[in-house]
């Protein structure tokens, strides 16, 4: 071991740490508003990582068709509530906005000479098609349950969690994928060469975390979200839709995994049922945040990152279970300090 | 409507069925086509249509279930086939794991099981259950050693090995360990990691120190891309082997740049057209282009494991037809009996020489050396 062995290992663990912390943050997001412990958060990586990687190698991809088949579904739902509520105007124009996007990416992904066109447009048209299905999994399967117990919305989790990776199978076959890297420059620091795809990561997860905490301290939204999360009874009290709240932190845990995919793509192999054991390390760093606190889940995750990427170095037949043994102390030392509260409340 | 004159007609024909279903063979074949291992399940499941559709007069007809990956589901796959639908062979599972669970039941009811799988304890040591297995896959000590031949030959003193940490890996690790001592090469670095591992920074790292004349990267499918590409992201300048586990075309298409020079020992459906004619070259070109026909792509090895075991009940079954009727256990016997008697059989992966010791039956006609070049597989000269 010396010092330039470390700062690879490290380098290595601060890119895969960043990516467990914004994994991280998402999971704490989406369970803090709707007490949904997001296990199919690692099928968003995926699904983004293979849809760019199946853009890039020139293939119209069929997630289009599963976007177009989801919002067909939610189109369904929203008509047959306004038979039950009455004509809308404004209703049926959401709708028609909504099918009109989902057949505008249809015809995108089938016309476009997708491996030809730069790679924001890739990437764009990646989250475009994957970030609008976050709201609608909300809305199909957990939001006639909003008010079930933590425990059934766990069980509907998992049930979505396998669903995705069956179809990811269905979709991206069992191959596995891997994208052209966002650039071939290296910056040489010392004696060792940094790749340009590391610092990629890194900045765009402090980025992505910067911009986090400007939406939720500064903007309306953010702090409608923000209040759900303190207190989901007070916050409707004071007229803040759970609904909205649902989809909006869907919405953003979507985004966030499917950048998450992309940005990983060009140095590692994805496979169809990577997302798991991926989410599963964020979710670590997020219990290491108590499931409550953004910066400590982010440290954790960090955390995990680089004892993950050290402990591949010096006992590579052990390294998950160093990994998630971790947790083990945390969890102790978490139900020894902390008061039991009552979720179940509502 | 019910006229009198079919009345006789309809009345022949419920006679005629059950005649009819009992003189046909039953084969199940029970793939892992989705769940971790669907890589080589798929390829699998799809050769079940090219599968030979008579033999020895009598028609085959193949029911094919997916096990998921699953140890558990497949014992119950097999338990079914056996117990419900009364097969007279099984070809299946797809995985190691798999296979180990199920030889027991196969056993227990007499009924020979084809098994495409890479590990070659599925078949060895020979005990009185693993009698009623066959394999159709190269046993992993046949490549291994055409790959420490060519070390040898290159001069190769101290060699890397990555494996993945499941029986695969592990099989290789304790095959290359006794080879090697042959050999007179030395092992230096034995690293491990797992299929869905998204960074081998530390492995590539610690097999960079020790530094060998070589390395060996042994995992199953699109897994054996990232070993290889980050030791050469890294700067190794040694050779780099690969096992028969890499050798599909997503390998080419993954691993770009840093799967060039990679040799490996694999069957010769890789490098077709330029391989010597022979029996095998003809049959798996002929596999190939109707596999290509139905699916649009090439099969992998996998697909053709699946396709050689249909190729070896075929050519056992008219014997075993002279001992027994399908569906009794004295023909279940006999097919046993006549597979193990499998002699100069030529198929797809090269020719079977089966017996009682031997149930995998391969000889070096095999196995090509093959190497990348230029992007595409090349026969190493």
């Amino acid at each position: 071991m010396n010092f330039q062995i470390a700062v690879l290992l490290g380098q290595d663990g601060v890119t895969n740490g960043a990516i467990y912390a914004l994994l991280a943050l998402s999971i704490l997001l989406v369970f803090t508003v709707t007490r949904i412990l997001l296990i199919p958060q690692g099928e968003f990586v995926t699904y983004g990582a293979l849809t760019m990687a199946a853009i890039q190698s020139g293939h119209p991809t069929a997630l289009a068709w599963m976007l177009l088949a989801l919002m067909l579904i939610d189109c369904a739902l929203d008509l047959r509530t306004m038979l039950q509520n009455g004509f809308n105007m404004l209703k049926m124009r959401w709708i028609g906005l909504k099918l009109g996007y989902a057949l505008l990416l249809c015809v995108l992904i089938q016309t476009l000479p997708l491996a030809e066109i730069p790679m924001v447009a890739q990437a764009l048209l990646t989250l475009g098609l994957l970030v609008p299905m976050g709201p609608i999994i909300y809305r199909l399967f957990f939001q006639p349950i909003a008010s079930a117990p933590a425990l059934v919305l766990l069980i509907v989790s998992i049930a979505v969690h396998v669903a995705m990776v069956g179809i990811g199978l269905l979709l991206f076959g069992p191959e596995g994928g891997r994208t052209k890297p966002f650039s071939d420059a290296g910056f040489s620091l010392g004696p060792v060469l940094l790749k340009s795809q590391t610092l990629w990561v890194i900045l765009v997860s402090i980025t992505l975390i910067i911009l986090l905490f400007i939406a939720f301290e500064r903007t309306l939204y953010g702090k409608a979200l923000r209040a759900a999360a303190i207190n989901r009874m007070g916050a409707r009290l004071m007229g803040i839709s759970p609904v909205f709240a649902g989809k909006a932190t869907f919405a953003m845990a979507t985004f966030i995994g499917a950048l998450s995919g992309i940005l990983i793509a060009p140095i590692t192999t994805l496979y169809f049922d990577s997302g798991f054991i991926i989410s599963l390390k964020g979710f670590v760093g997020a219990i290491i945040g108590g499931l409550a606190s953004y910066p400590v889940a982010a440290v954790g995750a960090l955390a995990v990152g680089l004892i993950e990427a050290f402990s591949m170095f010096w006992a590579s037949n052990y390294k998950e279970i160093i990994v998630f043994t971790l947790i083990i102390p945390f969890l102790l030392w978490r139900s020894l300090t902390s008061r039991h509260v009552e979720e179940e409340e509502e | 409507m019910l006229s009198k004159k079919m009345l006789p007609a309809l009345m022949l024909t419920s006679l005629l069925t059950p005649a009819l279903a009992q003189a046909e063979i039953k084969v199940g074949v029970v793939t892992s086509s989705t769940g971790p291992i669907a890589l080589v399940g798929i390829p699998q499941k799809n050769s079940v249509p090219l599968l030979p559709e008579s033999a020895g007069g009598e028609t085959i007809r193949y029911i094919a279930l997916d096990d998921g990956s699953d140890p558990t589901a497949a014992v119950k796959a097999f338990k079914k086939l056996i117990n419900d639908e009364h097969v007279d062979a099984i070809i299946g599972p797809s995985g190691s794991a798999s296979a180990m669970g199920v030889i027991q039941f196969a056993a227990e009811s007499g009924t020979p099981m084809l098994a495409p799988t890479g590990s070659a304890a599925v078949v060895l040591p020979m005990t009185e259950q693993k009698k009623w297995v066959f394999k159709t896959t190269q046993n992993d000590d046949l490549i291994a050693k055409a790959l420490v031949d060519h070390m040898s030959a290159q001069g190769v003193k101290t060699l890397g090995l990555i494996g993945t940490a499941d029986p695969y890996g592990e099989n290789w690790a304790k095959v290359m360990a006794k080879l090697t001592k042959d050999a007179g090469i030395k092992i230096t670095a034995l690293e491990n990691f797992q299929r869905q591992d998204t960074s081998m920074t530390g492995q590539s790292l610690k097999v960079l120190m020790a530094n060998p004349d070589a390395v060996l990267i042994a995992a199953p499918g699109s897994s054996s891309v990232m070993p290889q590409t980050t030791l050469k992201d890294q700067g190794y300048q040694g050779q780099i082997y690969q096992t028969h586990g890499a050798a599909l075309d997503p390998f080419l298409k993954l691993g770009g740049k840093a799967a060039e020079g990679t040799i490996l020992a694999a069957s010769l459906m890789l490098v077709i057209d330029e391989v010597a004619d022979s029996p095998s070259k003809q049959i798996a070109a002929d596999y190939m282009t109707r596999y290509k026909a139905i699916y649009g792509e090439n099969p992998a090895t996998f697909g053709a494991n699946v396709y050689d075991a249909g190729l070896l009940l075929q050519n056992a079954i008219p014997t075993a037809l002279e001992k027994g009727k399908p569906g009794t256990a004295e023909f279940r016997a006999a097919l046993r009996d006549a597979l193990e008697q499998t002699k100069e059989l030529a198929a797809t992966q090269g020719v079977y020489n089966m017996t009682p010791e031997d149930h995998s039956g391969f000889d070096e006609r095999g196995r090509e050396m093959i190497t990348v070049k230029d992007g595409t597989w090349k026969l190493l000269n």
